[in-house]
């Protein structure tokens, strides 16, 4: 029984560990920046021969555009689910969907700016 | 002067099972320092943020052993901005660069340690689950279409090189990926990077069967040599 026990218990504990949320700044930096830069000004490292530039997260005009909404489902399902570049992938394997709200919020604090605003 | 005619079978004897050893030897000496070669593959972000190369523990069911033993003597960059690409890359003028000074060459070994540890590596089949689930139809596909589905409508390229200057740098290069990984490996991996390496910054783009056997004709296209117009 209590062999049982602790087998349950490590069972739980690995599955806690192998996915553990991560914090939105650490995915960002791991993901995001690739493309989107260091400074989260759509300069990344990869731009260079990209046909479209990624979206500048600092440009509040732009991100105002967007509901959160919208920037959820660009994370989730790629660029082309919201008529943008098939550039922008999927990270929907990636990311669980309470971190990608994580994102969403991490987003706004880039761009200094809400929806409409 | 038999006892001379003998030594060197002596020698011989002595010396044989100490080579079948060594490439495992020299693995546990100069490559775990960088290379995982038991798993798990990373869990979380600060683990892969520790990357210094690929991980080994299924380098038998990702590489060819030829390309491992002629690398192995002669090591280049497949990778433009190493691994974990975050640790080398900083603000340039116009866009982030990969900064060149934090990146270290491989070590070069020589052709009897390279052969051994391609032997050894080889033996390292972490994911022969993975492997058994493609089944792939040898042939050829059009190049043009290729990389039109790569770069236009996979957007691959924004990662990847098709070839030494054209494509994106966080990712390694593709225009010698036939050359250096086995085919079911380059299907599995693009169709659940996860399933291999939980953490990778590779995305699942849900690519189809047919265009997972696209995307390996044409990698053997750009590997023989013939790559783009670009």
């Amino acid at each position: 029984m209590a062999n049982k026990f602790l087998f349950v218990l490590t069972a739980v504990l690995f599955s806690i560990t192998a996915h553990a949320k991560e914090s939105a700044v650490d995915n960002y930096k791991t993901y995001c920046v690739q493309c989107h830069g260091l400074k989260g000004n759509g300069n990344g490292v990869n731009v260079r021969d990209m046909s479209v530039q990624p979206r500048d997260h600092t440009d509040a005009k732009s991100m105002s555009g967007r509901s959160d909404e919208m920037l959820f489902k660009v994370i989730k399902e790629g660029g082309p689910s919201i008529d943008k570049s098939i550039l922008m992938p999927p990270w929907g394997d990636t990311f669980s969907d309470d971190e990608i709200k994580d994102l969403v919020q991490h987003l706004r604090q880039l761009c200094k700016c809400k929806f409409g605003s | 002067m038999k006892i001379k005619m003998l030594l060197p079978l002596v020698f011989v004897a002595i010396a044989a099972p100490a080579l079948a050893d060594d490439g495992m030897a020299i693995i546990k000496r100069d490559c775990v320092t960088c290379h995982n070669i038991s798993g798990p593959a990373p869990q979380t972000l600060k683990e892969v943020w520790n990357l210094k190369g690929p991980n080994l523990a299924y380098a038998g069911n990702k590489y060819r052993e030829a390309w491992l033993v002629s690398w192995l003597q002669k090591p280049q960059r497949i990778r433009p901005a190493g691994e974990f690409y975050g640790n080398h890359i900083k603000i340039g003028d116009k866009h982030d660069v990969v900064d060149e000074a934090t990146l270290k060459d491989h070590m070069v070994l020589s052709k009897a340690d390279a052969t051994a540890v391609a032997h050894e590596l080889m033996e390292l089949k972490q994911h022969d689950d993975l492997i058994a689930q493609e089944k792939l139809e040898p042939g050829t596909g059009s190049k043009m279409m290729g990389e039109m589905m790569f770069d236009k409508f996979l957007g691959c390229m924004a990662c990847h090189r098709i070839e030494p200057d054209y494509g994106g740098l966080s990712g390694p290069e593709v225009y010698t990926a036939s050359r250096r990984l086995q085919p079911q490996f380059i299907a599995s991996f693009i169709r659940n990077p996860q399933a291999w390496e939980p953490k990778t910054w590779m995305p699942n783009k849900h690519v189809s069967d047919a265009n997972l056997q696209k995307l390996v004709y044409y990698f053997d296209a750009l590997a023989a040599g013939e790559g783009n117009g670009k």
